[in-house]
């Protein structure tokens, strides 16, 4: 009896954790589709690329100088004048590092996407279908384009995105990321909140 | 850029596309879900790699294996700046990194938002000038939330990832 107990407790124990490391049931997971892997699982694997990444190219991982730098590139051959604003005077436009990491990104989602069949092709999600309607193109381009705007301008004022700051940054123990991280969460559930009408 | 140097670019980034993709977070849902507090992948994610990946640097700088890279302590720019972002991830659903994920999965979608993050980057940089008289830019140095050498470190970075742990088996889902 005594026994039993112990193990039920075990089992108990093991199957909280568990539960958290491989079960994903929100309501909008269950409606649209989890993650093809775990999140702990990909969390991890994502710590130890930093990791890797900055002993092999001494360097931590960001996505969002890139966008920058291939702005400039373009603002290059459109007019002079782009060299001799202070962002690119300090962060010459170049075809560097962070650009080729910014596209490998594209393939490297596009090859998972392949490989788990999870290749959208669609130009609205379903989910914004199912809260704005299927006529909403419009909008959904408008939104999306204002908010890339936004996160490029936001990121370019606060040094980093959620990846720059909020993993790499925020993994070094770096001040300026957690504030900024934290700012970036703030910021977003405020907005999204009165964006979407949705509530479950 | 060496050979070298571009290979390590491509290597990581497909990497780090790849696995953005197999954790969802090239997802409109599951991102505006982290967003509307709805659904925590993206939170367990970004903790899990906090955790992890502060751990190993930790161990890797005492090895002398690598070294710290962090931005500037710039508390109006990082606060005004995120704050900014934020409204933006909320606008988008997609971020820099997750962005160029949703556009390899082949959301249109995220088509705009990148032709966006060229506009918003060129318009900062055209204004940079006038942001500096703004908010300035001071001369601070990076600051850490702990020292760099022996307990000074070793405890913070012991708090924080028994927090971070914690958290995530307490995040619903």
């Amino acid at each position: 009896m005594k026994r039993n107990n112990v193990l039920t407790g075990i089992a108990l124990l093991a199957t909280g954790p568990s539960a958290t490391l491989l079960g994903n049931s929100s309501e909008l997971v269950l409606r649209y589709g989890g993650p093809s892997w775990p999140p702990v699982l990909v969390g991890a694997l994502i710590g130890l690329l930093v990791c890797l990444s900055m002993v092999v190219a001494k360097r931590a991982v960001g996505a969002s100088s890139a966008y920058a730098a291939v702005a400039g590139l373009l603002g290059k051959a459109f007019s002079r004048k782009t060299l001799s604003v202070r962002y690119y005077r300090d962060n010459p436009p170049r075809f560097d590092y962070s650009v080729v990491f910014l596209i490998s990104i594209v393939t490297g989602s596009f090859l998972s996407a392949w490989s788990s069949g999870e290749i959208n092709a669609a130009w609205l999600p379903a989910f914004w279908v199912d809260m704005f309607g299927g006529d909403s193109a419009g909008l959904r381009i408008a939104w999306a384009f204002l908010g890339g705007v936004l996160l490029s301008f936001g990121a370019r004022m606060a040094g980093g995105c959620t990846s720059g700051h909020g993993i790499s940054g925020a993994l070094q123990l770096s001040a300026a990321s957690w504030i900024a991280l934290a700012c970036f969460f703030i910021g977003g559930v405020l907005t999204a909140k009165l964006l979407y009408p949705f509530s479950s | 850029m060496s050979t070298a140097k571009a290979l390590k670019a491509v290597l990581f980034g497909i990497a780090f596309g790849f696995l953005l993709q197999k954790g969802g977070v090239a997802e409109f849902h599951i991102l505006i879900g982290a967003l509307l507090l709805e659904d925590f992948t993206v939170m367990k994610i970004m903790l899990s790699a906090v955790v992890v990946g502060m751990v190993g640097i930790t161990i890797l700088r005492h090895l002398g294996w690598a070294e710290l890279s962090i931005e500037k302590l710039q508390p109006a720019r990082n606060i005004v700046g995120g704050l900014i972002f934020g409204a933006g991830f909320a606008f988008s659903a997609y971020c820099p990194g997750t962005g160029a994920a949703a556009l390899g999965q082949l959301n249109g979608d995220s088509l705009f938002m990148v032709l966006g993050m060229l506009v918003g980057s060129y318009c900062f940089a055209l204004l940079s000038g006038r942001i500096q008289k703004w908010i300035p830019i001071t001369e601070q140095k990076p600051v850490r939330l702990a020292g760099s050498r022996g307990r000074s470190e070793v405890i913070p970075v012991l708090v924080v990832a028994t927090s971070l742990c914690t958290a995530i088996a307490l995040l619903p889902g």
